[in-house]
């Protein structure tokens, strides 16, 4: 070290020359753009291989078969998109889908209300509000164990999944409901219509799940709800100084996120017109999966309504292509593991992308006079 | 007897950029063999940094390490240490659930055969270096029983295992006492008696100055000084990592109050508060506090790390729970209330740590500036957008950002605007009172100058400002009343302009000698 002082150095010498640094920004901006619409070129490629590859895939009946699919996907996934906003996860949604669907069955073929010696019969509405909250109960379990007893997301929502199953197995003694349609005498028929009623020609499980994508987007884009979630999510401690009820936001997502696999359980019965308490198994992995693909970050505050509906298209057009081209179940399992370690992947190179990006044009905003 | 010393570590023209956060501009520093080189710097002031690039645990972002002359770069912190460079961390980060050698010999462990550890071979080299530092320690103690100060000694041991030539200490007094402070200054000396390079970083030069033999100061990321420690004093050096404190930070311009003022309204209040250590629950970060806060005053609290700063205004804040005492806000009680409650009744607090407290780093600079104040633009269910967007665009132009685009990534702003963000969303709340924990830490000169004449400006309007600082220059500039904390008790209380650097610095340092030989009995 030399013995005399220093005066402060103008600029630093060992920097790379500015056009240098602009090439590459320009570079990666492009690369960040890809990132940014990966779902959507994976949607493409998917939708012009599958075109190619088989003759069946773009014509009107596949199609509707496919959508059958991606509104119970969709359903479910828009659920889990908010409690991944919020940084947690949803592990129980498949098997509230098999609850919510042996509650429909149970309460369609008769509630034996005992103490009062009675057998009710709700009416179809009724029902559905009755599964629905029961999901929502579900939901509120995981959220109070969330919030109030600090457990990890990701144990909770383990536990209610085998905890929500068992009841599904406990309420149906393990058997399958086959008979949902109800009898008029009783004044509780038209349980099918929700997997059988197409106006305009569109499943109404579509329409169900536009209808809740439009409500999902509005409350996420408009309402001081969304905002909290996306800052509860993106940054829990600098949210909560802010004055957001972090707290109660956490445990309405996992509500919400129970009441609509509860719906999606609801629209597969009816789809199906039989309720099995297996229903729904593995939902969970879908849904995690279209909403990672559709942009969003396990960490939380990244993801879009848009985005997880493309991720949506994806995932159940990925799986109907694979069934058309008859690769064996075996494969498919494989190939859907493989994706999501791979959207995963690239959901962490994109994070160090933008880091990359942020020092960089903090670089380019040093070399300007101040 | 010290001559033409070698270099063996240096950084040239190192920059390093986190986020839109210059944390090091262009620094050049040698650390030459068998010498001690202090490196003096701020908070914020970039010295951490600058450690953690030299160690391999951070990359520059431009700008290269030399070891022994030659460029090097280091693919991880293990690469540094298998190539003689230690890093003794601020606080020790031992394994507390292994023993003393098991810690010396971690990831490096001796090997009688493949796969087992040779106990005993490890048991007497870690003796012999215990010895040699003047700590004959039992090797299988475990390291949570011993002190914050044997752990240190502990950490220096490793460092001479792993046969470090280049020995990094951040701040390895902070948490030490007097005599403890003595004995690391006597191993550090023979340290480099044996021909160990020592840098050593802190932001107290008084005691570092004394073991120094080479001297650099950093500030605001730019190395500001560099020399031999017998070209400099402890003044000059201060003044140094200060730097010239512009005549913005004094908002009133006005003379020092010759009579009492005016009574003010009282707006915040605090009887007799008492908060537990959240990190030690068996103590008190602050003991029996009173104060008031008066519509339109300014008040500064002046204190050390461990003085309880920020317990207070996390406490103030509903953050943490008070232990006992009262917090009234204008004459009102604020009991439980939870943080929503204090900031819609008007009580903010714009938090220390502003990257883990302050912004969310996924939203836009609009977006942070709402958050706080989203609710009062909410026509019935949703967020009007044309009344955020005016009162984001407002706020803008008020803290004097360099931008005036609201959809910016708050990410890509300065230190300086990013904190003035996080200033802006509590102003956006309309709040009677401001608490601000260190607003002026990491942020340039221009933005600290912003910064109190942002806050001045507000107080003239009516705003209550209670803030902390670590600094003597703001500490005597900025605030209308100032008090000294020390350990969580205030041991100076003064109008502006009623004391000197000295009389605040002896406050200080008075207070915490008495305090830790009163602990220490």
């Amino acid at each position: 070290m030399t013995p005399q002082e220093t005066t402060p150095v103008p600029v630093p010498p060992d920097r790379p020359p500015p056009e240098r640094i602009a090439a590459r920004a320009r570079r990666l901006s492009l690369l960040n753009g890809l990132f940014e619409f990966r779902a959507l070129i994976a949607l493409a490629v998917l939708i012009v291989l599958f075109g190619m590859l088989t003759d069946s895939f773009l014509t009107v009946p596949n199609l509707i078969r496919a959508a059958e699919q991606i509104a119970v996907n969709g359903v479910v996934a828009l659920g889990m998109l908010l409690v991944i906003l919020r940084g947690g996860i949803d592990l129980s949604v498949g098997s509230v889908i098999g609850l919510s669907g042996v509650v429909a069955g149970e309460l369609l073929a008769g509630l034996d209300l005992r103490f009062v010696d009675m057998i009710a019969y709700p009416p179809v509405w009724g029902v559905v509000v009755l599964c629905v909250a029961v999901g929502m109960l579900v939901g509120l379990v995981n959220g109070v164990l969330v919030t109030r007893f600090e457990v990890a997301p990701f144990i909770a929502t383990f536990g209610m999944l085998y905890v929500a199953r068992g009841l599904a197995m406990l309420i149906s003694g393990g058997s399958t409901y086959t008979d949902l349609d109800g009898s008029p005498q009783l004044g509780n028929t038209g349980f099918g219509l929700l997997g059988d009623a197409r106006p305009l020609g569109i499943p109404i499980s579509i329409w169900i799940m536009v209808a809740l994508a439009v409500a999902v987007m509005l409350a996420l884009t408009r309402t001081p709800f969304g905002r909290w979630l996306y800052a509860a999510g993106g940054n829990e401690r600098a949210a909560e100084l802010s004055g957001v009820p972090v707290d109660r936001v956490k445990t309405v997502v996992y509500v919400i996120s129970g009441a609509c696999a509860a719906l999606a359980g609801l629209l597969i019965a009816s789809e199906l017109t039989v309720a099995t308490p297996q229903a729904g198994e593995t939902f969970e992995l879908n849904a995690i999966a279209a909403v990672i693909l559709g942009g969003a970050t396990l960490n939380g505050g990244r993801g879009t309504v848009r985005g997880t509906l493309v991720g949506v298209l994806v995932v159940a057009l990925l799986v109907n292509g694979l069934l058309i081209l008859d690769v064996s179940l075996f494969w498919q399992i494989l190939i859907k593991g493989a994706l999501i370690i791979f959207v995963v992947m690239l959901d962490q190179g994109w994070r160090r992308l933008q880091r990359h990006r942020s020092a960089l044009s903090a670089l380019v905003a040093d070399g300007r006079p101040d | 007897m010290k001559t033409a010393a070698t270099k063996v570590l240096s950084a040239r023209a190192v920059t390093k950029v986190y986020g839109g956060t210059h944390a090091l501009r262009g620094v050049d520093l040698d650390i030459a063999a068998g010498r001690v080189t202090a490196l003096f710097g701020k908070n914020g002031a970039g010295t951490s940094t600058l450690l953690k690039i030299l160690s391999g645990v951070e990359r520059p972002t431009t700008g290269h390490v030399e070891l022994d002359g030659k460029p090097v770069r280091f693919l991880s912190p293990r690469d540094a240490v298998d190539r003689g460079i230690s890093v003794i961390p601020q606080k020790p980060s031992l394994c507390p659930n292994l023993s003393i050698q098991d810690n010396l010999f971690l990831a490096r462990e001796i090997c009688g055969g493949p796969w087992v550890i040779d106990r005993s071979a490890q048991r007497a080299t870690s003796a012999a270096t215990l010895h040699s530092l003047g700590e004959d320690l039992d090797p299988d103690r475990l390291v949570g029983d011993l002190s914050p100060a044997r752990q240190q000694i502990v950490e220096i041991a490793r460092a001479l295992v792993q046969e470090a030539r280049v020995l990094l200490m951040d701040e390895p007094t902070s948490m030490l006492t007097s005599p403890e402070i003595e004995a690391l200054f006597r191993v550090i000396g023979a340290l480099t008696a044996s021909g160990v390079a020592v840098a050593y970083a802190s932001h107290r030069p008084d005691r570092a100055l004394r073991i120094a033999d080479d001297v650099a100061v950093l500030r605001d990321g730019r190395l500001v000084a560099a020399s031999n420690a017998k070209a400099l004093d402890i003044r000059r050096i201060t003044e140094q990592m200060a730097g010239r404190a512009p005549d913005s930070l004094s908002p009133h311009h006005i003379p020092p109050a010759e009579k009492e003022p005016p009574p003010r309204e009282e707006l915040l209040t605090l009887r007799g508060l008492s908060v537990a250590d959240p990190a030690d629950p068996g103590h008190l970060a602050i003991d029996d506090l009173s104060l008031t806060v008066g519509k339109g005053e300014i008040v500064g609290i002046y204190g050390l790390m461990d003085s309880g700063l920020t317990e207070l205004l996390e406490a103030l804040a509903g953050r943490i729970p008070s232990q006992s005492g009262d917090v009234l806000l204008s004459g009102i009680p604020l009991e439980n209330a939870s943080i929503r409650d204090r900031v819609g009744r008007g009580l903010v607090l714009v938090p220390r740590d502003r990257r883990r407290d302050g912004l969310v780093q996924t939203m836009s600079l609009g977006e942070n500036l709402s958050l706080a104040g989203l609710d009062r633009f909410v026509r019935r269910l949703f967020v009007s957008r044309k009344r955020e967007l005016d009162a984001v665009d407002r706020m803008i132009s008020g803290i004097t950002l360099s931008t005036d685009d609201a959809g910016t990534p708050v990410e890509s702003l300065s230190g300086g605007d990013q904190q003035k963000v996080v200033i802006g969303r509590a102003l956006l709340t309309d709040p009677l009172v401001l608490l601000a924990d260190e607003p002026s830490r990491g942020v340039d000169i221009d933005a600290k100058g912003d910064i109190f004449q942002l806050l001045a400006a507000r107080a003239r309007r009516g705003l209550a400002v209670l803030f902390t600082t670590s600094d003597v220059e703001e500490a005597l500039r900025v605030p209308d009343r100032l008090l000294v904390l020390t350990r969580g008790v205030v041991t100076g209380d003064f109008r502006r302009g009623a004391t000197t650097r000295e009389e605040l610095m002896s406050v200080l340092d008075g207070a915490a000698i008495g305090h830790a030989e009163g602990g220490a009995n």
